[in-house]
């Protein structure tokens, strides 16, 4: 086997920021994603496009952006610091807000096509037989949105374990802190060691694959990107 | 008293009804599609909320916009029964049944768990999912959830219009039985004229998004100057009696204020309501009495009012026959030839009594 304890550390770290990043993605876009479905207000297409600015962008922009707002000058530096928090550029701290805001896209879309799909004569129903709105949005809206939710995790989850150029811009290349998957892929290859690069990469396509596949599965008719 | 009055504006499109009617029996809101039946609906469980005016049901105030009232629709008691049955597809039947229920305090609920099931017969769907039942199981679930949700009103938004012929006769034997033994008020919204016929004491005619007209059923399905009488099926409505049976010729006969029509049933105990409707097509005149036609009713009236129709081939005639208005349409030809105008004295011949049960 020429997978080095080095590896099994950028696994497991890739595998612990993308659970953490997908549990806080998951409560962030869910309301997110119901406001974007219901409301009329003109900030909709703006709070539209911001969310989905990391879809064109190029991750190193966003990640440069990042750096400098999280840098002991920006503004989330002076606030992280204010807190008590330090810095968070450089940090796995850093890494999971900087994927938080990279893979939003792909857990709001879903999610609000989801909320979008049921409609809102679901809510109607639920209020005509008594059902506050809060209850009528955890007893009825939030269970008809189960495979949208469940798509979004699945693609946050994917997405935030393949990322590379936002990782490289505010994380650098730390071991054990912010030394993920991607990046390993990119120093065995910096180093010519291929065997262990096609170990890495080739276990991150076939994860990949089956991923995608399973969603395609449950769900054929569902049109993603 | 339901006492209601909404002023509402879309692009293209204002309500500005106004209506006070019975707190209990069936009240039909019925007009042509897009007419805002189904707006003026939607305001009073307020689920319109750009619609101004105000909503009394009985001695509640649900809204009244000119003392800031607004009581959200989960707050008001209301049952809500939509074209689609709208069904919670995540839940099975028994689940949607106790969707409302359980939100209903029990001191507030009226009718019981068993007696609803009971009434509309959900008890044998009560495990499955609402994906796996036909289109009238669906509705019978969702009549059965409104009730279960304890309303003071009960709004039917043309409950059965997304049925076929045969599923729709499959479920108003269940709204019948809904509005005898029950007593919820119903506003039910429709523009088919046979089922209003059949359910409703009360009617609201809507048209343009204003109310034209309203009063009981039987009397303004008798008049010439409201849009039903241009209805192809336009005709009189009548609440009789049942009374003797003759037993030779196997026919009924019913009793009403103006006289007796016979009809083709089985015997009844006597003195049951029955209700009938004579289209006014089935409706012919004649200046003498035939005893030579096989037509078995046949009434003695007087012609009151002409209209047109909408056929200008066809005239409306509104007759009194012995105090019961009857409506006939014939030919502007026949009238011409027989010579008949307001004040004539005519025989009425029924061809077909349709019995609404």
């Amino acid at each position: 086997m020429v997978i080095s304890p080095d590896d099994w550390s950028a696994v497991r770290l890739t595998l612990a920021l993308a659970t953490v990043v997908t549990v806080l993605l998951l409560l962030i876009a869910i309301p997110i994603a119901w406001w974007l479905s219901h409301t009329k207000s003109a900030w909709r297409g703006p709070v539209s496009a911001v969310i989905t600015l990391p879809l064109v962008l190029p991750p190193t922009v966003l990640g440069f952006y990042l750096l400098v707002a999280m840098g002991s000058d920006g503004p989330i530096g002076r606030l992280t610091q204010a807190l008590g928090l330090g810095v968070l550029a450089f940090r796995f701290s850093g890494l999971v807000v900087a994927s938080v805001l990279y893979s939003m896209p792909f857990v709001v879309q879903p999610i609000r096509n989801a909320f979008q799909a049921s409609g809102r004569r679901p809510l109607e129903v639920a209020a005509c037989l008594h059902a506050r709105p809060v209850d009528a949005f955890f007893s009825v809206a939030l269970p008809l949105a189960r495979p949208g939710l469940l798509i979004g995790a699945i693609l946050g989850f994917a997405h935030t374990m393949g990322e590379f150029g936002v990782v490289l811009m505010i994380g650098g290349n730390i071991p054990g802190q912010t030394r993920v998957l991607s990046m390993q892929i990119y120093n065995h290859v910096e180093a010519l060691e291929y065997a262990q690069a096609h170990w890495l990469a080739g276990g991150l396509l076939v994860v990949s694959f089956v991923v995608l596949v399973s969603i395609y599965l449950y769900d054929p008719k569902r049109r993603m990107f | 008293m339901i006492r209601a009055k909404f002023d509402l504006a879309f692009s293209g499109f204002t309500l500005q009804a106004q209506m006070d009617v019975a707190a209990q029996g069936v009240t039909a809101i019925f007009g042509p599609s897009g007419c805002g039946k189904s707006t003026l609906l939607r305001c009073m469980a307020g689920l319109e909320h750009s619609a101004s005016g105000y909503l009394h049901v009985n001695a509640e105030t649900w809204q009244d916009d000119a003392r800031g009232i607004f009581l959200p629709t989960h707050r008001r008691l209301l049952g809500f029964v939509f074209q689609e049955p709208s069904l919670f597809p995540h839940i099975d039947v028994r689940r949607n049944l106790e969707f409302g229920y359980v939100r209903t305090p029990p001191s507030q609920r009226k009718i019981s768990w068993e007696r609803t099931v009971d009434l509309l017969d959900v008890g044998p769907l009560l495990h499955r999912m609402p994906a796996g039942l036909s289109g009238g199981e669906k509705q019978r679930v969702a009549i059965a959830r409104a009730i279960l949700a304890a309303p003071r009103l009960l709004l039917m938004d043309e409950p059965l219009a997304a049925l076929d012929v045969q599923r729709k006769r499959e479920i108003l034997p269940f709204l019948v039985r809904v509005q005898r033994e029950l007593s919820i008020p119903i506003l039910y919204v429709s523009h088919h004229v046979e089922e209003v016929a059949q359910l409703a004491e009360q009617l609201v005619l809507l048209r343009d998004g204003r109310v034209v007209a309203s009063g009981p059923l039987t009397q303004m399905f008798a008049r010439l100057d409201l849009p039903i009488a241009q209805d192809e099926d336009a005709g009189v409505v009548l609440d009789t009696r049942a009374a003797a049976y003759d037993e030779r010729h196997h026919l009924l006969r019913l009793d009403f204020s103006g006289g007796q029509v016979y009809v083709a049933r089985p015997a009844l105990a006597p003195g049951q309501p029955v209700r009938l409707r004579i289209q006014a097509r089935d409706v012919s005149l004649a200046l003498s009495e035939h005893h030579d036609s096989s037509i078995l009713n046949r009434f003695r009236a007087t012609v009151v009012e002409l209209a047109s129709a909408p056929n200008p081939a066809h005239a409306m005639v509104r007759l009194d026959a012995g105090g019961t208005v009857l409506l006939a349409r014939v030919t502007q030809r026949s009238l011409e030839q027989l010579q008949i105008g307001v004040g004539s004295k005519v025989w009425a011949q029924v061809k077909t009594v349709a019995l609404m049960e």
